[in-house]
């Protein structure tokens, strides 16, 4: 359950990067605990501006209100898991269903027409090319989406004509060959390559990896930027913040905040690149990779920086919304959502409708 | 750095507590002239120079018709108290004031005994010469086998402080009467339980005598009747007539709430239960009927007994106990708010006042006072708010236990609605000012009363009280019961005043506003110039005389208007008239108002700020403003509808809850008492307080207390205490770790003084968890007392506190360290001054309390600062906005470093308090800080 409170099988520490209890740059310093669940917290949906829902494994979706965190709504429903793809309307009638997913299918929806009064769901188009499950697919605009599977590939799809712009199988890594020694080791610690999430803007892909944070520029084809331990545990759930921060949550039960920071030419770090730099015997390599990582040191020309990070939940944070006005939403394992906000901004806020009030009250004077 | 008074606590850490602080002897030259009492071994304060007993104590007497009036115990039941008080004497004296005839017996046109529910006479009575002063409080109890139904009973307050007794006048009236509500309720409902049984008794007989009957005319008919015969007819009469007698006795005791309530469909059970009840009686009238439906099936069956001709009534019959007359539950109740009272007006007069006009103050502070202030105080604030808002800034002040605890707003919960107290204090309020037209005629009157004359008088009084029988005295007839028990009582009361009165009564007989409207206005006509006065109550002058053998030496007090319109009166168009008061109530003339006045906080305070006023007043207008809720239910109905829509907001608070539910309870219990519903409101107050508000009471004193001294015990023993009370005072949770519970108990308790509250409820703290801490502890407790196990168990302790160490500080009472954010303020090494002189736990207390009450002053300030906290104009940048802030908090309020976050951080527990709803439905956040934190050590 805990993580952290086992002290056995706990994935080795002190490598992920960490911060100290300064964070300047933390906006989030207020929290507010919401306790309405009874399992796990699995899933938040962003409904518009203020409203967002959670739904968790004890069958329960609550819609709440993130500005005054009240339940708005609270419904019971049956979900329906496994390999099937449910098509639902708004009166939770199950409309079609389809099954048997293990590859990257495409699907059409068709809605009912004239012909047919009946929703359908058509396989258009079937891509056979992952070689293990996939975990994640993100559009990035129109033309294109991303896949990522269990083994680390990253494939870079068409969505017109369903071809592969790109195929990244560990993409970063530098050594390609890799005995077959060390295909076991990296069996063992498979969860560290999978790929769960990605979120992208127009010029990256980013890329929970493992435990680490990839930025994949869309242009250049290639990591600009990685954080190869970003967090104890698999990261959960990225995204992307407009002013160049990225959120991530984890198995660990925590969150970080980052900032894709340009890279001073000659100050930078070396990007250690490859992914088996943090198996411990990736520095058997380093010497071979003296050139590869030299040519590479041109081309990552950004880093990631912790700037912050948001501890609260005691299990895994499953996953979080951002919301511009209302801050963050995370929910856990630990049954608990969480509302991060910054606390000037609320405390503003509270001021204004303070004196809101008193002006309803009429107890507002204004004197010269 | 362990200084003087460190090695003081290390040292003396156990036996330091409350030892009295010996100063080394001045010089001769310095030293003041020793107290003339002092050899007695009292202090300059006491006024027990001539009193024969040690404190202020409670005397229930009883004027028992076989032996005369005797003492029957005392509270504090200790002879030390009373030491040689000749309670024998006193006992004489108190019985001997009550003025009041108790009228029972066959009034003129009636055909049957008549109840009266005489209204209990309220008396402030003294002997110099004893030392002694009294508030007595005559009541009269119902005892089917006593002379006219009656026993006169007294309650009286004794003290060697005339000014305690004469200032606390009306907070003791309220008091005192709600033991005796609580007393005339179980006996009521005792009188009636006797009433059946000798109902019972009375059937038996008839049909025992009618059996006799029926045999003697079989075996005798010759067509006239033997003497024999003739005897048992006129037995079986007298037992008819008898039956008759007591069955309307029953009736009338029963009827006793239901007068009170009558028209008042309050839409609770109670209520449809009383007048169940009430049907119930009126089907009962029938004696058989009643045998056979057996309505209270909870009692234990009775057997019949048969019942001698001969009257029972004989001189060495014993008379029942104050506990049988009163039922056990009852008289344990009274008991118990009798020692309430005890305790309550225990100490020197002026810390009483004191301890009042700063409840009063505290209670005009509203938006900030949930802070540091006990939440037991605070809980009135409730209703004090919107009362605040309806009716007057408030003068309102009721010892520690006002509205929340006393009875009155729980009753009204249970009839469905919580805030209809407040709503009565409104009609009560119309209703004064109706009034105010009598206030205005008896005020023109009382100006043609010569002030002066009275003061002679007073001073003769003063000056002549050498004699024991000097005295003075206090008639006062409590308005609440005048305006509750008005009918019958009114009545009674008015009968020996005047024969128009009388004649105005019969013609309206059972007009609820009429009535109290002739009270008014008659007992101030009457009673307010000396003659009449005299005339009117007859017996207490004369019994008084007896006394003081000179009556120009007694001084007696109309009281007539009550205590609360003299309030009225003063705030309303005689607040810059005091003479016209002073004559008004002859009182205050004597030693400018030092001695007089009944409501002199009011008067003093009135002038001297303008803006504190006698919360006493606002103390019986509310109290009236219950009783007018029910009477003058017919009148204004809306009354009830209001107050019915206030329910809900208060529905969901838990003390509220538990009240009703206990009121229910109360009114389960006294199903069978068809007597009351009035009186189970006092038997509620009487039985909460006990439970609840009297140990809350003196408990919090002690804890206040202890908390005090074992706070002053962690600032002088810990040189790192400024940071944590730093951590405490900015809302940064401060986890106390240690592996003895009962030293981490009370440190938590000590520290508690400093934390602020998120509203009305209990502080949060946390004084003792054993499981590893959770994101939720930290939101929801500011101080958290943690156990400190050993086991590998703690592990997860330990590793929870680590990973969330930056919501916390941590006081390790094991290894003496403190890990917690860097403090350089100034604020808290005046709060907390390891050097500090105060030497008690109280004294501290109160230091803590006025430092935080300042800060909760600036606090204000910067919450309500509309340019601070609001942009000036549209695009004023957020850091122009926050430079502000800082500079006022810096310049203006003169906080330095990190003391700006101590009232930032009280600046938004005011503004989400200030922002909730209805209490209680806000969310506590948890704002916090990412800054480093150090670890202290000793």
């Amino acid at each position: 359950m805990l993580r952290w409170l086992i002290g056995g099988g706990r994935e080795p520490q002190g490598l992920a990067e960490t911060i100290g209890e300064e964070q300047t740059q933390n906006p989030y310093t207020e929290l507010l605990v919401l306790k309405a669940h009874h399992d796990i917290v699995r899933f938040l949906v962003q409904l518009d501006d203020y409203r967002f829902a959670s739904a968790g494994d004890d069958g329960i979706v609550i819609v709440w209100n993130a500005q005054c965190l009240t339940i708005l709504q609270r419904l019971d429903v049956w979900l329906s898991g496994g390999n099937e793809v449910c098509v639902w309307n708004r009166k939770l009638d199950l409309l079609c269903k389809t099954c048997h997913l293990s590859d990257t299918v495409i699907f059409r929806l068709v809605a009912p027409t004239d012909e047919s009064l009946e929703w359908d769901i058509r396989e258009v188009k079937r891509l056979l090319d992952h070689q293990d499950n996939i975990l994640s697919l993100v559009n990035v605009n129109d033309l294109s989406f991303v896949t990522g599977s269990h083994v680390g590939e990253l494939i870079i799809w068409d969505a017109l004509d369903w071809t592969m712009q790109a195929y990244e199988r560990n993409f970063w890594d530098p050594a390609p060959q890799l005995d077959t020694q060390q295909e076991i080791k990296l069996c063992q610690k498979l969860t560290d390559i999978s790929i769960h999430h990605f979120t992208c803007d127009e010029e990256n892909v980013f890329a929970a990896v493992g435990r680490g944070l990839y930025v994949y520029s869309l242009q250049m084809k290639r990591v600009i930027a990685c954080q190869k331990t970003a967090h104890d545990s698999s990261v959960l759930h990225i995204a992307k913040l407009p002013n160049r921060q990225l959120i991530s949550c984890s198995e660990d039960g925590s969150v970080r905040i980052w900032e894709l920071r340009e890279k001073q030419q000659l100050a930078a770090e070396p990007v250690p690149t490859g992914f088996f730099n943090m198996w411990g015997f990736g520095r058997v390599n380093k010497q071979a990779n003296q050139p590869v990582k030299k040519q590479q040191e041109n081309v990552t020309s950004c880093s990631l920086e912790l700037i912050g990070d948001l501890i609260g939940h005691s299990s895994s944070v499953e996953m979080f919304l951002y919301f511009e006005d209302h801050g963050l939403v995370t929910c856990s394992a630990d049954h608990l959502i969480i509302l991060w906000k910054n606390g000037e901004r609320e405390s503003g806020l509270r001021s204004l409708k303070l004196f809101q009030k008193l002006e309803e009250n009429g107890d507002l004077y204004f004197t010269v | 750095m362990i200084s003087a008074p460190d090695v003081v606590a290390f040292t003396k850490e156990d036996e330091y507590e409350e030892e009295p602080y010996n100063e080394p002897a001045l010089p001769e030259e310095y030293s003041v002239p020793l107290f003339p009492f002092a050899s007695q071994g009292a202090n300059p304060w006491s006024k027990l120079s001539g009193a024969k007993f040690s404190r202020d104590f409670i005397l229930i007497s009883e004027f028992s018709e076989q032996v005369g009036p005797q003492p029957l115990l005392t509270i504090p039941n200790d002879t030390k108290v009373f030491g040689t008080f000749d309670l024998n004497y006193f006992s004489l004296r108190i019985m001997s004031v009550d003025y009041q005839a108790s009228f029972v017996g066959h009034p003129p046109g009636s055909a049957y005994p008549k109840l009266n529910f005489v209204e209990d006479s309220k008396v402030v009575l003294g002997d110099s010469k004893e030392g002694a002063f009294a508030y007595v409080h005559h009541l009269t109890l119902y005892d089917l086998e006593a002379r006219g139904f009656v026993r006169p009973f007294c309650m009286a307050y004794i003290s060697a402080d005339q000014h305690k007794i004469m200032q606390q006048f009306q907070e003791l009236s309220a008091e005192f009467s709600k033991a005796s509500e609580c007393l005339k309720t179980g006996n009521r409902k005792a009188f009636a339980g006797e009433l059946e049984k000798k109902l019972k008794d009375l059937d038996y007989t008839r049909t025992v005598l009618h059996t006799e009957t029926e045999i003697q005319k079989k075996a005798n008919d010759k067509g006239f009747y033997s003497s024999q015969a003739i005897e048992k007819a006129n037995e079986l009469a007298s037992v008819e007539k008898s039956i008759i007698e007591h069955q309307d006795l029953l009736k009338q005791i029963r009827s006793y709430p239901h007068r009170k309530s009558k028209g008042s469909d309050l839409c609770s059970g109670e209520m449809e239960q009383t007048s169940d009840q009430a049907d119930q009686v009126s089907s009962t009238s029938n004696p058989d009927e009643s045998a056979e439906t057996d309505l209270y099936t909870c009692r234990p069956a009775y057997t019949p007994k048969l019942i001698k001709a001969k009257s029972t009534k004989c001189f060495d019959k014993k008379l029942k106990t104050l506990e049988e007359l009163c039922d056990t539950e009852y008289f344990t109740q009274t008991l118990a708010q009798l020692s309430h009272i005890e305790h309550m007006f225990r100490g020197d007069l002026c810390y009483l006042l004191t301890s009042q006009i700063d409840r009063a103050l505290l209670k005009q502070q509203h938006i900030t006072n949930f802070l540091f202030e006990d939440f037991v105080e605070v809980d009135d604030r409730v209703v004090e708010k919107q009362e605040n808002v309806s009716s007057k800034p408030s003068e309102d002040q009721l010892p520690s236990r006002s509205l929340g605890e006393c009875p009155i707003p729980k009753v009204l919960i249970s009839v469905g609605s919580y805030k209809s107290s407040v709503e009565s204090v409104l009609i009560k309020m119309e209703q004064e000012l109706g009034d105010e037209e009598y206030k205005d005629a008896e005020v023109a009157e009382l100006n043609s009363f010569d002030p002066q004359e009275n003061l002679d008088y007073l001073d003769m009084d003063m000056k002549g009280s050498v004699s024991s029988g000097e005295s003075i005295e206090v008639l006062g007839t409590e308005k609440s019961t005048s305006v509750l028990s008005k009918s019958d009582s009114q009545a009674s009361l008015t009968v020996p005043l005047s024969p128009q009165v009388i004649r105005s009564k019969a013609v309206s007989h059972r007009t609820i506003s009429e009535d109290s409207i002739e009270v008014l206005s008659t007992c101030p006509s009457e009673a307010l110039i000396p003659d009449d006065f005299k005339a009117s109550y007859p017996s207490a002058i004369n019994e008084e005389e007896s006394y003081a053998g000179d009556n120009e030496g007694a001084i007696h007090f109309q009281a007539s208007t009550s205590p609360p319109e003299l309030g009225e009166t003063e705030e309303g168009s005689l607040e810059n008239t005091p003479s016209q008061i002073d004559s008004s109530c002859c009182i205050g003339q004597e030693s400018d108002g030092q001695l007089g006045p009944f409501s002199p906080p009011a008067h003093t305070h009135y002038d001297e700020d303008g803006v504190v006023s006698s919360p006493p007043q606002s103390y019986r207008q509310k109290d009236q403003g219950f009783h007018v809720d029910f009477t003058v239910e017919n009148a204004s109905p809306s009354s009830r509808d209001n107050s019915c829509e206030g329910f809900p907001a208060y529905e969901l608070d838990p003390n509220h809850l538990l009240a009703s539910r206990d009121v229910s309870k109360t009114s389960l219990d006294n199903y069978s008492d068809t007597t009351s519903y009035v009186s189970s409101v006092a038997s509620t107050s009487s039985d909460r307080i006990p439970s609840s508000a009297h140990p809350s009471c003196s408990s919090s004193e002690r804890h206040k207390k202890r908390a005090g001294q074992n706070a002053l015990k962690f600032i002088r023993q810990y040189p790192f205490a400024h940071p944590a009370i730093y951590s405490l005072l900015s809302g940064r949770t401060l986890v106390v770790l240690g592996e003895d519970e009962a030293i981490v108990r009370k440190l938590v308790t000590a520290l508690s003084i400093f934390v602020p509250n998120y509203g009305r409820y209990a502080k949060p703290v946390k004084h003792w968890v054993s499981s590893p801490l959770h994101i939720l502890d930290f939101q929801k407790w500011k101080l958290i007392g943690l156990q400190r196990v050993a086991s590998p168990a703690s592990a997860g302790t330990l590793h929870a506190l680590s990973r969330y160490s930056r919501y916390t500080s941590i006081l390790d009472l094991d290894n003496k360290t403190l890990r917690c954010p860097l403090y350089r303020g100034t604020l808290v090494p005046r709060l907390a001054d390891h050097r500090t002189q105060i030497k008690r736990g109280s004294t501290y207390y109160l230091h803590v309390q006025s430092m935080l009450t300042q800060l909760c002053a600036k606090a204000f300030l910067y919450t309500f600062c509309h340019h601070l906290q609001l942009p000036a104009h549209d695009k004023e940048t957020e850091e122009l906005r926050a430079s502000r802030q800082a500079s006022f908090l810096k310049l203006d309020l003169g906080l330095v470093n990190e003391d700006a976050r101590v009232v930032q951080y009280l600046a938004e527990l005011l503004k989400l308090h200030y922002l909730q709803e209805s209490p209680g439905t806000g969310h506590p956040m948890l704002r916090f800080d990412y800054v480093p934190s150090f670890l202290y050590k000793i």
